[in-house]
């Protein structure tokens, strides 16, 4: 162990550079966010994953936002275990019936200011399940959503610009620069 | 003692059915055959539902794959989990959606349909009314001080949805109770009518850690009914992709097993070698988890100079890191304390339940797709299944830390042997239904995909089965007088999907 940690002292680190917040994302979420809420966050987000019935795929590249290459917490942005604890819900998959009322109750337990972000394709409109018995159809059917991040599933850096432009928006300096 | 071809002989032949033989049964040799499996001579791959039939998949002590129906009158059928526990939850899922009615089924409460659909039985000929919302009885523990936890369907990680009933006396669990369905899209109901090119899609997206397996999986099945010949060069791209996926997940869950002994530095190192893999794989293929790059008839993209030399590079780099993670791993007492004796699986299960993948080979069952019944280009690669006995989180960290290796050589031997030529092959409709069924190894455990496909070329019932059906209800076995806080260590050893499950 002590080898692996000193060779980790003398090699360079593996972070990618902090990405450009796509423009896309930050005209959306200047729609979305009101001036009120912003000033309360300080510079974290508390994020709270929900998979509402995805393949499981989005999750892989939520899991990869923690490794050493995107380093998503030197953001401030944490994934935390409990809605009550959250700023932001992180919702993927086509929302399935069975997962209605848990992607519900879930959304009523996190506190004010709370934004939505859903992620992949799936979440904004089913995806290539829509159509089916068992799915309600994309995220905004069941809770109010702030931002799309799509693809199949988005990669990491496509998820870290739209968290980015999420943090700037609910930090003021969207609102700053339509001021 | 009946052969498993005795009975599909003497059976009614499915036609244009390849590459295993099937028949229709009479009620005799099924139950002759449920008395095989409950025997433990023979395994049961699969069981699934058509609104009059029920179909299942068997292997033989001789290692022969074959399938048996039986007509379902009224949609009764005599039950096999009544006898073999592991068709339980097949037999209550194609109840929910077919409305069969298993004759003697212990265990009749719905699975996949949690009253939420609007419909009750949506693939039957005559879908029927809603049955309304009924609480869910889970089973009973009695004892003293025995408490429950609830957890879930939404978890405190970064995980799929399903719900745990623990039932504690003090740390220790009396009884883990599995309740899924959460995930429940309704895959095969969207795959009933659809092209194959949407069905290919589909089936890619049944469980997203192994899209590559199942998109093989299904273009295997699909190939094998209309009689495609694939050409050699998309055959060993096929398994380059497979074996990438491989590495990607066995390096991610030996981080994240360690990760819930809360040793984070090995979870930090095999995350950075999982994600050097999904970079090789966009390199080479174009998409990190290589989704929708396997189609019937082949592959949908080629591999070129800049692709071979970023595997190549990748495989250098794991050979050089993954070695000391290993040593690592071996020499930390904290935490084999955590991993070894842990959530012990035992080998009589594992074989009952046909588990698949590393919970079956970690518990002694030696059985892996490539080798039994084997698909090319595994019969030219030189390869090891690694199988233990001790049935330990520790045993199913060491199979993964033994398949990483064995994947790394066939990567390896892949790239030095890849033929040149033309990767894709027409996929010709045929003139009447045609049914073709696959056995694929994916890093969990074995898919196995039948369908058939109408005169016109679209599919008219496909299954896809998940490993996981026959891990998940073994979890429950194997947590049993662990502590609780050993449960997330136990699960993620297993590492059993939720959306492959619940389809």
């Amino acid at each position: 162990m002590r080898k692996l940690l000193f060779e980790s002292l003398i090699r360079p680190p593996l972070t990618e550079r902090s990405p450009q917040v796509s423009d896309a994302a930050v005209d959306e979420l200047a729609r979305a966010l009101d001036g009120a809420a912003r000033k309360r966050l300080g510079r974290s987000l508390s994020i709270r994953a929900v998979d509402a019935g995805s393949c499981n795929g989005c999750e892989l590249e939520i899991h990869a936002l923690n490794n050493a290459f995107y380093d998503i917490e030197r953001f401030g942005f944490r994934f935390v275990a409990s809605p009550r604890h959250a700023d932001v819900l992180l919702v993927t998959g086509p929302v399935t019936k069975n997962m209605r009322e848990a992607l519900k109750r879930t959304w009523d337990a996190t506190p004010n200011p709370k934004w939505v972000v859903a992620l992949g394709g799936c979440a904004k409109d089913g995806g290539c399940f829509a159509g089916s018995y068992a799915v309600v159809g994309g995220v905004s059917g069941v809770v109010p959503v702030d931002l799309h991040i799509p693809g199949c599933p988005p990669r990491p850096i496509e998820i870290l610009k739209g968290l980015i432009a999420l943090l700037d928006g609910a930090n003021g300096t969207v609102g700053a620069s339509l001021a | 003692m009946p052969a498993l071809t005795d009975l599909i002989e003497a059976g009614r032949p499915a036609e244009h059915q390849a590459p295993w033989r099937h028949a229709v049964v009479a009620p005799k040799a099924w139950n002759l055959a449920v008395e095989q499996l409950a025997a433990g001579r023979w395994s049961l791959l699969g069981l699934w539902g058509e609104p009059d039939k029920v179909h299942m998949a068997l292997l033989d002590e001789a290692r022969v794959i074959g399938v048996i129906s039986l007509d379902c009158r009224g949609g009764r059928y005599p039950s096999v989990g009544q006898q073999h526990p592991p068709a339980l939850r097949l037999e209550r899922a194609a109840a929910d959606l077919f409305g069969l009615a298993p004759q003697g089924l212990p265990d009749t409460r719905r699975w996949l349909d949690h009253g939420q659909w609007g419909v009750s039985h949506p693939l039957a000929t005559q879908p029927a009314k809603p049955a309304g919302e009924a609480s869910y009885r889970f089973l009973t523990a009695e004892g003293e001080s025995l408490h429950q936890i609830p957890v879930g369907p939404v978890h405190a990680g970064i995980i799929e949805p399903g719900h745990f009933r623990f039932t504690a006396s003090g740390e220790t669990v009396v009884r883990l109770e599995e309740r899924l369905g959460y995930v429940h899209k309704g895959i095969e109901g969207l795959m009933a009518g659809a092209p194959l090119d949407r069905a290919a899609m589909l089936a890619g997206r049944t469980s997203g850690d192994s899209t590559v397996a199942y998109s093989l999986a299904f273009a295997r099945a699909v190939e094998a009914a209309l009689g495609v010949a694939v050409p050699p060069r998309a055959i060993w791209l096929r398994a380059l992709m497979a074996e990438l996926e491989r590495l990607a997940n066995h390096l991610g869950d030996i981080g994240a097993i360690c990760n819930d002994a809360a040793f984070a530095l090995m979870h930090a190192h095999c995350g950075v070698l999982r994600e050097r893999v999904l970079r090789a794989a966009d390199a080479a293929f174009g998409h990190r988890l290589m989704r929708d790059r396997i189609v019937p008839g082949g592959a949908a993209g080629d591999l070129n100079e800049a692709g071979t030399s970023a595997i190549r590079s990748l495989v250098a780099e794991i050979r050089q890191r993954f070695p000391h993670l290993v040593e690592l791993y071996d020499n930390t007492a904290s935490l084999q304390d955590r991993t070894v004796a842990t959530g012990r699986l035992n080998v009589e299960l594992a074989r009952q339940y046909a588990a698949g993948g590393y919970v079956g080979r970690a518990s002694g069952r030696d059985f892996d797709a490539r080798r039994t019944p084997g698909y090319a280009p595994y019969d030219e690669l030189t390869f090891d299944v690694p199988v233990l006995q001790e049935g330990d989180v520790n045993a199913r960290v060491w199979i993964r830390v033994r398949e990483v290796e064995q994947s790394l050589s066939l990567v390896e031997q892949i790239l030095g042997r890849l033929p040149a030529g033309p990767i894709r092959a027409d996929v010709a409709t045929a003139n009447e239904p045609r049914e073709g069924m696959a056995l694929v190894e994916g890093f969990r455990g074995d898919i196995l995909v039948w369908l058939r496909i109408g005169e016109g070329g679209l599919i008219e019932r496909c299954h896809l089965r998940d490993p996981s059906w026959f891990q998940w209800p073994l979890l429950e076995a194997a947590i049993e007088g662990n502590i609780v806080a050993d449960f997330p260590i136990c699960n993620k050893s297993f590492n059993c999907s939720y959306s492959g499950h619940d389809l």
